[in-house]
């Protein structure tokens, strides 16, 4: 377990030093000169060489990109182009809400779709599996800021039982009451995927021939169901879960603006419209990391569940 | 076979279907089957002929397609297809255990050897160590070197051969009356084959259990079973004790299995004979004898009437042939 957890953390370190590597050829690759971009109307020769110059531009791209590794080392991403404060403490302070909204999210999606698809999966073809297979596909279909609207409009607006915009001014309790909504805009499509991969991968399992050859000798359902199958059939939703983490943000970004809640999702949105570039590049070189850290996660639990694949990589 | 043992079990007359898109299959038909106290039954047949099918049956694990339609499985006096789902599971893993087909697939993959062995003794009395005793020593005795550490490895730590030694030693760890052995040397190679089957017998004798034996391996079947019964297309052709089958085999299939046999060919010859022709599409059975379109034999009552079990020997030998039926005139 110690060899295949530093051998992937190992890998996860590649995969954002060659993520942020593309992202950064990316972005030079495109025409037009940022400092023309961020001046706007403003810019004369002079600033624009000033900016160039404060900016790095001039170098050679090898040297721009570790200058640019250097500075993200050491916590430095830049200074927003109007404030002058720095990226990294306003990303940084964005960040939680964001973090919040999408583990709350996908904590109660899973807390509900696990044992609804397993419950789908052992009494299949009755009546309430063919009922959570309709709504799921419904959920699955409908996309997250349509019932976000939805639910901004039922809850809060026309029966006001929750706040609409926001994310609490004071206490906990204030905080929860404005997560509510978004995190059920954001999940419930979730727990109709979830529980399908859930469901399938079960079925699967439960035909194979260890679990007709643990019947065999007798032990009891329940032990077959928690013990033999259920921990096989978790892993490919794990990983999905993981993998899943791109999806759930670009849901949350359109839950943020929807309630107004401040996160990464807002940030973005006025950042690209203001043209703030050093901003975007900060959050979505966030964005990346915790892309990063939820699939490196995903694997590690895999890899507590299935011996086979500690031995893999 | 031999009379004056109680049988430990007995399928009569067990049909049995599948059902499936283009129909419904009728997998067993009319199978009759004894297995006697203390004693090793041979289930031999080609690929399809409903061995697994009846190994199934007999343990009530059957894919949910199936359905018994005639019939009975008489076990230790009582008819299991009578019994409710938990009075079967209270059987499975105490009276009857059984070895799989496929070794690789058999354990599962998440679970330590040791964890799945304590497993199944869940019913035992005693603690954990105890069990993990038993475990040790049930490896030790299937030939697993240093057993103690490898109860700690996964299935996929060991090798095929090794894995169905596991499978042997937890089917016999639960000390059952019968013992229900679906090909365990099928999936392995020759070598390894005769070291399982010693292995087996050796077992057999100490636990003193009955065994259902299914192989397509005649020379297997020879070497470890006291009786035999022959399976074609979903039933039983012929049965008797092992001597009977390979000395005087009654039906023309037997005889046709016998000498395709590698082990028992005499001439050199660069092709291994076949029997020609296919075993019969199984969905809907036509009338008459079922080997009628193999058979070299075949005359004009195979094709209208289904021939009975016919005595050769008074020790129980019988084949359903029309061949054998002393009260017809001879065909032309
Ligand atoms: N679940 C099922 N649904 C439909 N048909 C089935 C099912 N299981 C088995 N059969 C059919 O029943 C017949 C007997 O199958 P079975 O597995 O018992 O054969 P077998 O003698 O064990 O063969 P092998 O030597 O290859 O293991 C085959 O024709 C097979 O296609
Ligand atoms: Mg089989």
């Amino acid at each position: 377990m110690w060899l295949y957890l530093v051998r992937r953390l190992f890998l996860a370190v590649a995969i954002v030093v060659l993520a942020v590597t593309l992202l950064f050829v990316m972005i030079h690759a495109v025409p037009g000169d940022p400092a023309a971009i961020i001046l706007g109307p403003r810019a004369t020769p002079e600033l624009k060489a000033a900016l160039h110059a404060k900016m790095g531009l001039d170098d050679p791209l090898p040297v721009q990109i570790l200058t640019f590794f250097a500075d993200v080392v050491r916590g430095d991403m830049g200074t927003d182009v109007f404030t002058q404060r720095p990226v990294s403490r306003i990303v940084l302070g964005q960040l939680p809400f964001t973090i919040t909204l999408i583990l709350t999210s996908i904590a109660w999606a899973a807390l509900v779709a696990i044992p609804l698809g397993c419950y789908s999966a052992i009494r299949r073809n009755t009546m309430i599996d063919k009922v959570t297979g309709v709504l799921s596909v419904g959920t699955i279909a409908i996309p997250s800021f349509v019932m976000a609207l939805y639910a901004l409009l039922i809850f809060a607006v026309l029966l006001k039982w929750l706040p609409a915009i926001g994310a609490g001014q004071g206490g906990l309790w204030d905080a929860i009451r404005h997560l509510i909504l978004p995190a059920l805009a954001v999940g419930i499509g979730w727990v109709g995927y979830i529980s399908r991969i859930v469901r399938a991968s079960m079925l699967e399992i439960l035909g194979e021939n260890h679990v007709r050859m643990a019947r065999a000798f007798g032990l009891p359902e329940r032990r077959i169901v928690f013990r033999y199958a259920l921990p096989l059939a978790i892993l490919p939703t794990v990983t999905v879960l993981g993998v899943g983490m791109a999806h759930l943000l670009s849901a949350a970004v359109f839950a943020e603006v929807v309630f107004a809640r401040p996160g990464i999702g807002g940030l973005i949105v006025t950042a690209v419209n203001t043209r703030n570039y050093p901003i975007v590049m900060g959050t979505v070189l966030v964005t990346t990391g915790l892309f990063v850290i939820s699939t490196t996660i995903a694997d590690l639990v895999n890899a507590m569940l299935d011996p086979r694949v500690r031995e893999s990589l | 076979m031999t009379q004056g043992d109680a049988a430990l079990l007995d399928v009569n007359r067990l049909s049995l279907d599948f059902g499936s898109p283009r129909g419904r299959v009728h997998a067993l038909r009319d199978v009759t089957v004894s297995v006697p106290k203390g004693r090793i039954v041979g289930v031999v047949g080609e690929s399809g002929c409903g061995k697994s099918t009846l190994a199934f049956a007999i343990i009530r694990l059957l894919a949910g397609n199936a359905e018994v339609t005639g019939g009975e499985i008489v076990f230790e006096g009582q008819n299991l297809l009578d019994l409710n789902a938990r009075q079967m599971r209270a059987l499975r893993g105490q009276r009857m255990s059984m070895i799989f087909q496929d070794p690789m697939t058999a354990l599962n993959p998440i679970r330590t050897i040791e964890q799945q062995m304590v497993d199944i003794q869940y019913r035992a009395p005693g603690g954990q160590a105890g069990k993990r005793r038993h475990a040790a020593e049930a490896l030790d005795r299937v030939g697993i070197p240093d057993p103690e550490s490898r109860l700690q490895a996964y299935p996929h730590q060991f090798s095929g051969g090794m894995r169905q030694r596991i499978c042997i030693a937890m089917a016999l760890l639960v000390e059952p009356a019968l013992l229900l052995a679906d090909e365990p040397t099928t999936a392995l190679d020759a070598t390894l084959e005769v070291q399982i089957i010693d292995l087996l017998k050796d077992l057999q004798r100490d636990i003193g259990c009955s065994v259902l034996f299914v192989s397509h391996h005649l020379g297997t079947v020879a070497e470890l079973c006291d009786d035999v019964v022959v399976m074609y297309a979903g039933e039983v052709v012929e049965r008797g004790s092992v001597r009977d089958i390979f000395n005087n085999p009654g039906h023309p299939y037997t005889q046709a299995l016998l000498q395709c046999d590698p082990g028992r060919i005499r001439e050199r010859t660069r092709h291994l004979p076949t029997i020609p022709g296919n075993v019969p599409n199984l969905l809907g059975m036509p009338r008459g004898c079922i080997f009628k379109d193999r058979c070299p034999h075949v005359f004009d009552r195979c094709r209208h009437e289904r021939p009975a079990h016919h005595a050769i020997a008074t020790d129980g030998h019988t084949a359903s042939c029309h061949l054998l039926d002393q009260t017809a005139e001879a065909p032309a």
